[in-house]
């Protein structure tokens, strides 16, 4: 048996209901385009696309100027359209964190927003904390306790951080752990990333690893 | 011979990763990070069936789209899928939303086909599908045996049989495999998400009948490996194919739905095991019927070991009388890759199971039981330290007596890595200007062991230097060659080539500038002699100063909910030793890594198939589970500084015995064993009998 390959995008919701072909089905779907191009008309001021529009960004202080179709995420305008690879793809579906940039004070998934929504906002990625080559409090504690392997995951963590020190200055491992929640590592540098989060914070010596070297 | 030196500054010492700032910072450029000049984007359309024939790939309509730069099968028409997820063609195009709209636009014209089996226990039955046509799936098993095994299980004064299963589980290294290709006039440049930058130039050059002279490959960062990154890949072709076509870079990572189906995994292994020991506990027989799914391969062959199926048995222990069976079973789904320590994670599970077992019924505790059969005198050791840390003898007690309905326990593993050793081809070089700076070239990668900072560390004792003195390159062909980072060999590798270059150079240093002591404060006086021209000092391994066969123990605490069946890992005390620490600090990142990568494959990880459809169902995060930062438990490490042995490689060894100590402690909790991993809820309940079982 031959069978084509057919793909969403082949149908189009005309042909699909076509293909129902019954008088009724004609009738509704006859009403069914009146409400579209009614609606279409209502919004047509705000509607954008399909093709690129002017974008404007506003990312760790600088207005990014791009031309990109409002289908584009943020994490893919930063990262595809700008020099800004600093927010990682581990995923693009909301579930590992690498991405994770703020928002104002908010920490997001940038692979969750369209570019196009995130205008007017204040836009912090990771290579927006240091400034003058100076490391953050939080980054400095990643340096010191080593909570970083590979590196891939930990833009994503530092940002997760970052946000809850901002809105809680003295939080408990609890709160860490649900800051970071939203964020995987397969290296295995989530204890040193709760010792780094607390350590950031001023709060000493919350140990989740300890290491004795024995001599032969 | 060449010794290390008695008293170090840095060597053993917690020093900081030499790359952590670039990383941190977000200007650390990784594989999927590139953007070549004009670079196009690139995709894979993969099958949708288990077992099909692709008769031919329209591409006319993809390449009428704007954007739609180039596009490639991934072999000649027509030709057999024989999983799902295999490639069948790539784009390149301007954006991802362009490569997206191409990969729809594609028409395949196949002839699918209901002929394909996914579970192992069907593969092997007789009239089963054969994955590949006129050959049987499941090989008649290889047989090993040492002296005479139904006569030694008549005399044990304890048997035991088990029945103990391992999941297939998937490396997903958070960066994704891929890379761009630049295929010009000039000859090929990739930038690869990869662990062996020479296996990558290697496959490239003999796919794409190149010179190696013209392909040169870069990895400056990369996002993990652990065992799937050394080939160049089908993707790693693919996107060379469309740079040459589009005349563009083109960029081409695999999606996180790519990377469940396509690029490697841990095999499987169904282990029917019969242990029998003496009345003192004295191992006397052992047995093991064995089979596990490599996929559709026996696994890419690579430098990190095979990705096979079968195990070492019976593991750590001295057995006079042994019977093993082992095959591996081809299903229609992706190949098997090395993945960190192959085959040693499921032999501990299975052995280290069968250990507690036969301890049960001797009455006998398990660590004594342990130090009673385990020959190496460095685990015995381990033992002893581990089970004092770890308060066993407060701490153990008789199976599922611990009261309430959140019921403890704990348990014990040991590890094994024979591999390891060093690469004895590897190769390094020092720039020292005439400023004093010096710069490190050598062609391994840092896979996010700290493999840039190790050679930071060394150069810095020898050359009375400090670390962050030293510049490090790494991960680039031009540079002299290193091996692959595989097999836990990087660090025994580099460590006494870096000690060769520098003790090298101090002597060339000597003689030129005429100085007794070039070291230390010595340093830039006598590069300032040098004059205009740097000099360039070339060294490579030297013996003597690295070994291998490193051990390890771990011991786990765990608490199980026998209400809900949710286990709860509480402590991890993990005992290793890897001969010379050379960096405390990134050595105890090591063992952190891999001790929880251990637990996601005790409690959280395996690959699950529809085998009606011979669809992979959880091709993502949200339903293949990883550890989360609250999954976590406390991790006390106990590291054993032998000096005297040169350098050993510890990533693979510190996840070995994880899983194995955590399904003991289950085991010891509930007074049942939960014997297939991982010990999900549901498995838990119904080992309970509050549930019933499920066919895995």
């Amino acid at each position: 048996m031959n069978i084509e390959w057919q793909t969403p995008s082949a149908h189009s919701r005309r042909s699909f209901l076509k293909g129902l072909g019954t008088a009724a089905v004609t009738t509704a779907a006859a009403q069914a385009e009146a409400v579209a191009a009614e609606l279409e008309k209502a919004n047509a001021e705000r509607t954008v696309g399909p093709g690129p529009v002017p974008v404007t960004l506003k990312v760790n202080g600088e207005q990014l100027k791009l031309l990109l179709e409002p289908r584009v995420t943020l994490l893919d305008a930063l990262r595809n359209y700008s020099s800004l690879t600093g927010a990682k793809e581990g995923c693009d579906r909301a579930s590992c964190g690498a991405c994770t940039v703020l928002l104002g004070d908010l920490p997001i998934y940038a692979c969750q927003k369209l570019a196009v929504e995130a205008q007017g906002q204040e836009i912090t990625t990771v290579e927006g904390l240091a400034k003058e080559g100076k490391l953050t409090k939080v980054q400095q504690a990643f340096l010191e306790k080593d909570a970083l392997m590979c590196g891939y995951c930990t833009p994503g963590f530092v940002m997760s951080v970052t946000a809850l020190l901002k809105q809680n200055p003295h939080p408990t491992a609890a709160d860490v752990k649900r800051a970071c929640a939203g964020n995987l590592c397969r290296c295995g540098t989530q204890p040193r990333v709760l010792e780094a989060a607390l350590s950031a914070a001023g709060i000493a010596a919350h140990r989740t690893t300890n290491t004795e070297v024995v001599n032969a | 011979m060449p010794e290390w030196p008695a008293q170090n500054k840095y060597i053993g010492q917690p020093t900081t990763r030499v790359d952590a700032a670039p990383k941190l910072t977000g200007r650390a450029r990784y594989s999927s990070d590139i953007q070549a000049d004009g670079w196009l984007y690139g995709m894979i359309l993969r099958s949708k069936w288990p077992a099909a024939k692709i008769l031919s790939v329209n591409f006319d309509k993809a390449r009428s789209f704007p954007g739609v730069k180039a596009v490639a099968l991934a072999r000649e028409t027509p030709f057999t899928v024989r999983y799902y997820g295999e490639e069948i063609a790539a784009v390149a195009a301007t954006s991802k939303q362009a490569c997206l709209d191409a990969l729809h636009a594609l028409q395949v014209t196949a002839e699918p086909s209901e002929r394909f089996v996914v579970r192992e226990d069907d593969a092997r039955k007789e009239g089963s599908p054969q994955v590949w046509e006129g050959v049987t799936n499941a090989p008649t098993p290889r047989e090993r045996k040492t002296g005479d095994v139904d006569a030694a299980f008549a005399e044990c004064a304890a048997v035991i049989e088990g029945f103990y299963t391992t999941p297939v589980q998937i490396h997903h290294p958070m960066e994704t495999h891929g890379s761009t290709v630049s295929w010009t006039e000039e000859g090929v440049t990739s930038w690869a998400s990869t662990q062996g930058i020479s296996s990558v130039r290697d496959g490239l050059a003999g796919s794409l009948k190149l010179d190696h002279s013209k392909v040169r490959v870069v990895t400056d960062y990369m996002g993990g490996g652990f065992g799937a990154k050394f080939g160049a890949g089908v993707e790693g072709v693919l996107s060379a194919r469309l740079s040459r076509e589009a005349k563009a870079p083109v960029r081409l990572m695999l999606t996180r739905f790519d990377q469940a189906l396509a690029v490697g995994n841990r095999p499987s292994s169904f282990q029917k095991i019969k242990l029998g020991a003496a009345a003192d506990g004295t191992l006397r027989a052992f047995e093991m019927e064995n089979y596990g799914t490599a996929g559709i391969g026996a696994g890419a062959a690579s430098e990190g070991g095979g990705g096979g199926a079968d195990l070492p048995a019976p593991y750590l222990y001295k057995v006079p009388n042994t019977r093993v069976k082992q095959t591996a079973v081809a299903v229609n789904a992706g190949s098997a890759r090395a993945f960190r320590a192959p085959g040693n994670p499921p032999a501990s599970y299975g052995m280290e199971s069968a250990m507690d077992d036969l301890a049960v019924k001797l009455g006998m505790d398990p660590v004594e039981l342990r130090l009673k059969n385990d020959p190496s005198p460095i685990r015995q050791r381990e033992f002893a330290l581990g089970a004092a840390r770890f308060g066993w003898k407060q701490k153990y007690r008789k199976p599922g007596s611990s009261p309430g309905v959140v019921k403890t326990g704990v348990g014990c593993a040991g590890a094994a890595w024979p591999a390891g050793g060093a690469s004895r081809q590897t190769q390094g070089e020092a720039q020292i200007n005439p400023d004093g700076s010096i710069e490190f070239r050598l062609g391994v990668q840092d896979i996010g062991t700290g493999t840039k900072t190790v050679i930071a560390v060394v150069a810095a004792e020898l050359l009375g230097l400090k670390p962050e003195q030293i510049t490090v390159k790494v991960g680039d062909t031009d540079f002299p060659p290193g091996p692959g980072s595989g097999g836990s060999t990087t660090c025994a590798s580099i460590s006494p080539t870096v000690y060769d270059v520098c003790t090298k150079a101090l002597q060339q240093m000597q003689t030129q500038s005429g100085l007794a002591d070039v070291r230390a404060e010595n340093w830039f006086a006598a590069c300032k002699k040098l004059g205009v021209n740097p000099l360039v000092v070339h060294g490579q391994w030297q013996p003597g100063l690295s070994s291998d066969h490193a051990c390890g123990v771990q011991f786990a605490e765990v608490a199980v909910d026998t209400e809900t069946g949710l286990v709860t890992v509480i402590k991890v005390v993990a005992v290793h030793d890897c001969g010379l620490i050379i960096d405390k600090l990134t050595l105890e990142s090591q063992i952190n890594g891999g001790v929880i990568m251990g637990m996601g494959y005790a409690l959280y990880e395996e690959r699950v198939m529809d085998d009606l459809s011979g669809v992979v169902l959880n091709p993502n995060f949200e339903t293949y589970k990883l550890p989360g930062i609250a999954d976590v438990p406390e991790i006390d490490v106990v590291l054993i500084n032998m000096p005297e042995r040169g350098v050993i490689g510890i990533g693979e060894p510190a996840t070995v015995p994880t899983a194995a100590a955590i399904a003991n402690a289950v085991a010891n909790a509930l007074g049942v064993r939960v014997s297939s991993l991982p010990i999900t809820p549901a498995k838990v309940l119904a080992a309970l009998g509050k549930v019933p079982a499920t066919t895995a």
